[in-house]
This record gives structure tokens, sequence and C-alpha cells, in this order.
């Protein structure tokens, strides 16, 4: 889209170049800063800005107006170079009210932008911020640049004017929601960023309101308005446009990613898309985008429980379809026996586990890397399953094709794990090729005349036929009973049961011939290597990064197969000194390459429901190698 | 379609594996009369699938040469609903016991009833578990001694008929085992439904709780015990079809004709009434409450399936936006090039 409809406006005022930004917008969970922070990404992205996201907010959807447990955030970090993370530490914050202030202060730079909406500071607010004092009235913000802003009376002024169809005006109410707009207006202003996205985003989504399109339009410009003709900010920042490769770039979050990797997966092995789903944070947007697209032949399920979503899934793999679960840690523990019957079934299907904080209900907002150890080993009997894992919210794209690809090809449950850093964060994607997508094959058998159906012979990959209901002379019945190998009929029979363990062990282990061998950044051997999955890519990446312009001798293996291992791993492992893997959970891959490999592998591990910062890898990593 | 179908026989249906219920178990009658109805329905048999959870009943699957999946314990509806969503062209069954459907998988049997997908489950009811050797169930009744209440049961037991209608069923019946003829027609107005149909078999278990269902089945006392439903017709029962149901203000009564009392004052049975009242009450009545407990059809309407609508919804997309195409989807909304 390029529609244009205005040309946007240009500041008058000075302009400093920078390499980067971080910038985080801060307020009451009902103030609209995930919306904020949304669109500040976009419009960075369609200026050509690499882009990377962190949205933090709470479990509770409005917790108690004004406290620090309310205060929700979204943290933008946009440049011109290649990133990988949010930032570590913030460039300017915006912040709605003293909660917001006091709980985000610590990550801003010193000498960082701190722009405050004033109007919310009365002894009220300070209250409900468990303040005795403001903050904006003792000497605890001198090391950083304040801009106090009536945000509130300003908007209510910018939208005074807006007519209503019963005459009487925006309530008061209506009026302060459009404050977040007004913040972007500024924060617009203070990045040179274009408000056209911005207003067709407003267009769009109140487009039924013509006044609350007006109202917010009004704020936008009037935000802008201010940083431009007030004194107090002398000039206005630029980041200059990312040298990306060729091509046409979106942004995408990574459950919207995921969901568009299936529906990919999809069309290219042609079986229609079954998601057997149970709302749970963070998986359920998978569901919610999937749901848009019954035109792909796309059934969504939302079943009673998290038994019956997977259970459902088995049934619609059985019957052909691309099926598909996801959840996230606690329901994926309340799928665990059915998971082992879709082991035991061997049939084709995709699990999701989006993890969150644990255990239990933990921490449902925020991200950890905790559930490995669950979904390698947490069902009962000997019951392996292959696991893999997206990087970033594009990868998730990549790696739901892949997990149906290792499916279908050896009739397996795949189990993919993302997390909600992933699944929440954005970053620009290039669109690829749809000519270029590669098919991914499925064969169904046909009655041979005079032959005996054997729904558990194999081919050489160990894979047994996937049989539909409907083929006439190939009537077979599935179970969770132990199956005699071949026949598939139940078996008491101790070696069969010994075998038929070992074969889908094995049959599992040969996923390692059709993975990729594992790649590493940086030196082939040295004094050490860093390994990492899943969502912390881009912190070890960056961090790895900046040790190895410094001089060290420092490599990067990321795995995106957890199970099995890429064939070369443990002779990777072995060609450095030390390894370090850094995880959002207690070591829980370092426990498996410890017990696997029987290398020292260390560990810097953190559960606080954050992402990590590049300088705690950074730190880790010159402890171990001073 | 050109070619006619093959005529099956009920030997066509049975698989080559040993059955292993216990000599003299209720079940064997069931799949007997399971055999015996599919071939007259001329549904092709690669299109039939047995699905069941746990328990001795859930074993019946692997006994019939149809596609099937033996699956996890209560479960079996969330399967169905599973392959039936993408598979409308599938006859499914549902066998499921008054432990699997009713005690570990009392939530996904009352999902798939009111969603009303067109499946049909059969519960076995034997008012016991059987194949963990012995407990009580929740249908066995107050007062119960079993292994694991010596006491008695405590628990108010569960009527699934009463269940099935409080979940909106579409169509809901009992027979028992031994009746074989009822046993059949019930199977075959099942399979006939289109949505959902629950039929409770009363199943005797010869080991663990037997003779369960005596005055039920007894030749001497099943005719003052039970009472055959037939639409439109007044509720009649007993030996010499000599008494009825009539209901005095909201309560069901047992009347003997003759005396000034005649069929017309009789309640006279509906399986098409939208309303579930009339088949809420049928599903009430208990033998050691002083009633015979009805046998037959108590409900048969027509509502939509969940199916039939997810796979409009699908056609209807496809109409009006036209196949999904991920060159369109890749490039919605806002993009940008970088040369």
């Amino acid at each position: 889209m390029s529609s244009t409809i205005e040309s946007p406006p240009e500041s008058a005022k000075s302009v400093e170049h920078l390499a980067a930004a971080t910038v985080r917008l801060a307020g009451d969970s009902g103030d609209g800063m995930q919306i904020t922070g949304t669109q500040l990404t976009n419009t960075s992205a369609l200026a050509g800005n690499d882009v990377a996201t962190f949205p933090d907010f709470p479990a509770e959807i409005r917790a108690p107006k004004g406290t620090r447990a309310g205060v929700s955030g979204f943290q933008v970090h946009f440049a011109s170079e290649d990133i990988f993370t949010p930032g570590d530490h913030l460039d300017a914050l915006v912040v709605m009210n003293p909660a917001a202030l006091v709980t985000n202060l610590p990550d801003l730079k010193s000498g960082g932008i701190l722009i405050v909406n004033e109007d919310n500071f009365e002894s009220r607010d300070l209250k409900l911020a468990n303040l005795e004092e403001n903050p904006l009235e003792n000497n605890s913000l001198d090391d950083y640049r304040v801009f106090r802003v009536p945000m509130t009376n300003l908007t209510r002024k910018a939208v005074e004017m807006v007519e209503t169809e019963d005459g009487k005006g925006l309530s008061q109410k209506v009026a302060d929601r459009c404050k977040n707009f007004f913040a972007m207006g500024l924060i617009y202003w203070l990045y040179g960023r274009d408000l056209d996205p911005t207003l067709r985003f407003i267009r769009e989504k109140f487009g039924k309101r013509p006044e609350i399109v007006e109202a917010n339009e009004r704020a936008l410009r009037t935000g802008w308005n201010y940083g431009e003709t007030t004194e107090a900010f002398i000039s206005s920042y630029q980041v200059e446009k990312a040298t990306l490769p060729a091509g046409t770039y979106r942004n995408v979050m990574g459950n919207q990613a995921l969901a568009w990797g299936l529906l990919t997966a999809s069309k290219m092995s042609g079986a229609d898309l079954f998601i057997g789903t149970y709302p749970i944070t963070p998986a359920s947007d998978i569901l919610h985008e999937l749901s848009k697209f019954k035109e792909f032949g796309v059934r969504t399920f939302q079943a009673e429980d998290e038994i019956a979503a997977v259970c459902s899934t088995i049934g619609a793999a059985f019957g052909g379809a691309m099926a598909v679960t996801s959840s996230s840690g606690p329901g994926i523990a309340l799928k665990g026996e059915a998971m082992g019957l879709g082991m035991i079934l061997e049939l084709p299907m995709i699990i999701i586990n989006v993890q969150r904080g644990g255990p239990s209900t933990g921490l449902p907002t925020k991200t950890e890397q905790s559930d490995l150890m669950q979904v390698m080993y947490g069902r009962n009997g000997e019951s392996p399953l292959p696991v893999i894992a997206a990087s970033s919210p594009s990868d998730c794209f990549d790696v739901a094709q892949e997990a149906w690809r290792i499916a279908t090809s050896f009739m397996v449950p795949v189990i993919l794990l993302s997390d909600g850093y992933i699944a929440n964060g954005a970053e620009p994607w290039r669109i690829p090729d749809v000519a270029d997508l590669a098919k991914i094959e499925i064969k169904h058998p046909q009655a041979t005349e005079g032959e005996e159906f054997q729904p558990y012979a194999r081919d050489e990959r160990l894979a047994r036929p996937w049989a539909l209901p409907g083929t006439p002379g190939l009537e077979h019945r599935l179970g969770g009973l132990e199956k005699q190998d071949i026949t598939g009929n139940v078996s008491y029979d101790p070696d069969n049961h010994q075998h038929m363990t070992d074969v889908r062990q094995q049959k599992v282990d040969n996923i390692a011939d059709a993975i990729p061998e594992q790649a590493v950044v940086g030196p082939e051997n040295g004094d050490l290597l860093v390994v990492s999955w899943g969502g912390t890519f881009g912190a070890c990446t960056t961090a790895v990064e900046r040790c190895q312009r410094e001089g060290l001798s420092v490599a990067h293996a990321h795995l995106r197969y957890l199970n099995p291992f890429p064939r070369n791993l443990g002779d990777l492992l072995s060609r450095y000194q030390r390894i370090l893997v850094p995880e959002l959970n207690m070591g829980q891959l370092r426990a498996i390459l410890r017990a696997k490999f029987l290398v020292d592998a260390e560990g810097l591990n953190k559960v606080q429901g954050k992402p990590f910062a590049v300088t705690e890898i950074v730190d880790k990593i010159k402890t171990l190698l001073a | 379609m050109a070619t006619e179908l093959p005529v099956l026989k009920p030997a066509d249906f049975a698989s080559d594996q040993d059955i292993r219920w216990c000599p003299g178990c209720g079940d064997y009658s069931i799949l007997a009369q399971m055999k015996k109805m599919l071939p007259t329905l001329g549904f092709p048999r690669e299109k039939i699938c047995f699905i069941s959870g746990i328990g001795c009943s859930s074993r019946f699957p692997y006994y019939m040469e149809t596609y099937g999946i033996h699956s996890i314990h209560g479960r079996a509806p969330a399967f169905a609903t599973g392959l039936k969503n993408v598979r409308q062209d599938l006859m499914i069954w549902v066998i499921t016991g008054d432990g699997d459907g009713l005690s570990i998988g009392g939530n996904h049997l009352m999902h798939a009833i009111r969603r009303n997908l067109d499946i049909n489950i059969v519960m076995f009811n034997n008012r016991i578990y059987g194949l963990t050797k012995g407990q009580y169930s929740p249908t066995s009744p107050l007062g119960k001694v079993t292994k694991s209440t010596p006491m008695g049961a405590i628990d108010n037991p569960l009527h699934p008929l009463s269940i099935a209608i409080g979940c909106e069923g579409s169509f809901v019946a009992r027979s028992i085992d031994v009746n074989i003829k009822h046993l059949g027609a019930t199977l075959k107005r099942a399979a006939e439904h289109k949505g959902t149909s629950f039929v409770e078999v009363y199943q005797n278990c010869n080991v663990f709780n037997d003779g369960a269902w005596d005055y039920a089945t007894d030749r001497q006392t099943k005719a003052d015990n039970v009472l055959e439903l037939e639409h439109g017709k007044p509720l009649i029962f007993g030996k010499n079809r000599d008494r009825g149901i009539r209901l005095n203000g909201m309560n069901p009564e047992v009347v003997e004709l003759g005396k000034g009392i005649s069929e017309d004052d009789l309640l006279f049975h509906d399986e098409k009434a939208d309303e579930p009242s009339l088949a809420y009450l049928l599903s009430r009545l208990r033998n050691e409450d002083g009633f015979p407990e009805p046998i037959g059809v108590f409900r048969a309407i027509d509502k939509p399936k969940y199916d039939e609508q997810l796979n409009q919804q699908i056609e209807y997309a496809r109409e009006t936006k036209g196949e999904g195409s991920l060159e369109k989807l890749f490039h919605s909304g806002d993009t940008w090039t970088v040369s």
C-alpha cells in the first residue's frame, strides 16, 4: 500500500543523525501502549530501518489503574544496521504516569530522553504508585533530559472541537483515551517519522466511528506539532535506512509468521490445515491469525480443553489433514498422554509450544525457555519426539514448514518450540518468492491386489505408511496398546516391545540424516563456543559479534534442531576449550549436552521473565575468558 | 456413482483379531448387532471408522474390519471431532462406557453432543468399572458395594440420557444388550440420524456386576419394568399392556388403564418435540422409583451440525474471497522494497 493521505510534515528544526535508537513507551495497561509501540515499529520499518521489539505487559487485562502492577510497556529498537535484539538500554522513555516512571527508569541510559505526562503526577497518582515524593520535583531525574508535557490537557484541547452525533462533543473519558496518539505524534516528531501509516491505521481501525478517527488524528498531529513548536525540543533525530538485502519486506510478529508458515506448509504439501487448540497466553494469536484464512481451507477448532485440542488434532491427522495443535507449557502438560499416543500411532502432526514463564501458571505474559525438558522427556514411557525451535519472529515462518516436512517424511508428531518473546516480537521479513518455496511431498498408499495391508511396515527411513480412511482395502485399526511389528495388531510379546521401542527411537534418530549439519559463526576451534537455542538467538549473536570485534576467540552455534541434534554437534563441541550455554531457564539444554556428549558445558541462566540483555552475555563471556 | 456398491454381509465386518471379552459379556451382543446392522445401510465399509477410549467396551474397534482408533481414556469424542471436521464423508462411531464417557471423558462427551457433529456415540452402560476390575462407576447406584466402596457408594449416580438431553442432544436413545431386535433397530436409527446420536445400551458385566439390569431383561419382569417408546403413541407398558404413564401436574405417575382412564389420558411420546422437557422427564424414570424404564428413541430432532457449518464457512470464504493465495497474503498491508 502506498496511498498517501497527505505529504508528511517536515521539521524546520535541526536534525541529528543516529545509527540506532531504542525507545520505550510505558503507561497503564489501558493507555494503549501496545498499539503505540506497534505503530512505531511499523512506521520505522517502512522508513527502512531494521527493527526489533519487546512488548511487555501484565497478565491482568486491567490491573488497578495507576499501580505498578498495571504498567504495560512496548520497546522498539530501530537502526540503520542489522540488529537482533530490542536493545539493552533506552535512549528515550515515554511515561504516562508515576508507576510507569519508577518501573522503567532503571533501563534509561544516563543522559537519555525522558518524556513525562505531567498531568498524571498529582498526589493521588503518586500514592497509587506507592511514591512518597514527586520524582518530578526532587533531584532524582537529574541524570536525564526530562521533558514535562501536559499530555492529558493538550489532548483534551486538541479534540475539543470534534463533533459528535449528539452534538455534545466527546466525553472526557473518550478524549483522554486519545492521549497515546498524542505521545505517538511527539515521538514521531522526535525521530522524523512519517504520520501516514498511522493515519491509515486510525482510519482502518476506527472507520466506523468518524468522531474517534478525527479525535485520534488530531491528537497525533497535535503531538507532532508540539515537538515542532515548543522550545523545549531543540532538535530531532534521524536514523538512516538499514542496508538490508534487496527484496520486498514487511513486518511480522512471531505468532503471525508461525501461522503463515503453517499456511505455506499446507499449500506446499496440498494437505488442508486443521488446528485444534485451546486459548492460552502467549499462543492464542496463532489461532486468531489462522481463523482468518478459511479460503485457504483452514479449519480451526477451539476445543473444550487442551486435551480435546490435541486429540482432535490426532483425529484430523488420521483423516489426512495437516494437523496442528498449539499451546504453552501448562497446556502441553495436559496434552502429554495424547502426545504419547500420537507418537505410538506414528501419525504426522505439529505440536507447538509457545513457552512462557513457569512452573504452573507461572508468568503467563513473560518469556522463558523452561519447557525444553518437558517436551523432550515429559511423557510416560519411552516416548521420543523430534523437537525444533524458532530463533526469531521471522524464523517462525521457516520452522513451521520444516516441522511439517519432518513430520510427514518420518510419520511422527513434531514439537515446535517458540516463546513469548518471539511470539509477540516483531521484525522485518523479506517476503519470499512463492515460486521458490519448497514443495512438501506427501504419499498415501492404495491397496495392492492380493497383498494384505501392513500398517506398520516401514520404509528406509523407518516411516510407516499414511493410509487414509476411505481407501478401500486398507481398513486398519490404530491404538495406544503396543503393536506387533509390521501388522500393527495388539501385542504383549516382550521382544516385540523392545523391538518397537528401539525402532521408534531409531526413527527419530534418523531425522539427523535429513537436517543440515550445525553451523558455527566464528572460528572453527578456539577458547569458547557459545551454544544457544530459541529466542536468545539475537542476544547471543550480538554478544558474540561484539566479543569477536574485541578480538576474543569465541564462536557461536545456535541450534534449531534439539532432537535429534545435528550429526556434527558432538565433534563441534570438542573443538573448543570451553562451552557456554546461555538459557532463560536453569540449565536445561546444558544438562542435555552434558549428558549426551560428556562435555563440561557452563551456563548463564536466568528466569526473570525477561530476555537477556546483550551485556549480560558479553560480561559472562569475558569472565570465562579472563 | 456409477458402480454399484458390493453387497456386504455381517462377516465382512469381522476383523481377524480374537475377541477377548469375558465369555457371557453383553459386549458380544452389541458387536453382533453392529455387524448385522451396518450392511443394511449400504454404506461403503472403508468409509466407516470406530473410535474408542479405554475400557472393556473400547476394545470394540479392534474387532471391526473398518478403520478405527483405540485412543486414550475418555477422549474418543475429541478424536472423532477432529476426524469428522476434516472428513465429512466418513461415518464415525464412538464406542464408550459409563466410566470412559461419563467420568474421565465427561467433558468431551458433553461438548461433542452440544456441537452436534454428525457422529454416533454408543455408551455401553454396565454400571461398573470392568477393565480395572470392579470399582464403582458414575452410574452405579447409591450404596453400591464394590472394591473401592466397601461401605457402599456415596456418589449420586448420573443418568446418561439426562446428561445427553441437558447437552442439547439431537438424538437420544436407549436399548438393551439382550434385546437384540430392538438394539439393531436403535443402532440403525442412530446411524441414519444427521447430527450426534447418543445411544445408551444397558449392558451386563457378568463378572463384576452380574444382573445389574435383570429387572429389565428377565422374562418374568421385563414387560413390567420396561416401556418401549414409539413416536406418536401413548406410553403403555405391562405384560397385559394395561398400565400407562400419565402427567399429574408436572409429575409423571403410573396409572391402570380402564376404570375411567383411557389411552387418551396418557402421555403421548413425541420424539420430534423441539422442547426437550418430555424427553428429559422420560430419561428420569427409574425402576427404583416404581417406574418402567423407557427404551427406544427419546429424541430425534434436526439441528445445525458443527462439521457441516465449519465446512460451509470454508466454502463461503472461497466463494467470496477466491481460493487463498500466498502471494496476496504476503503482500497484504504495508510493505517496502529495498533495492
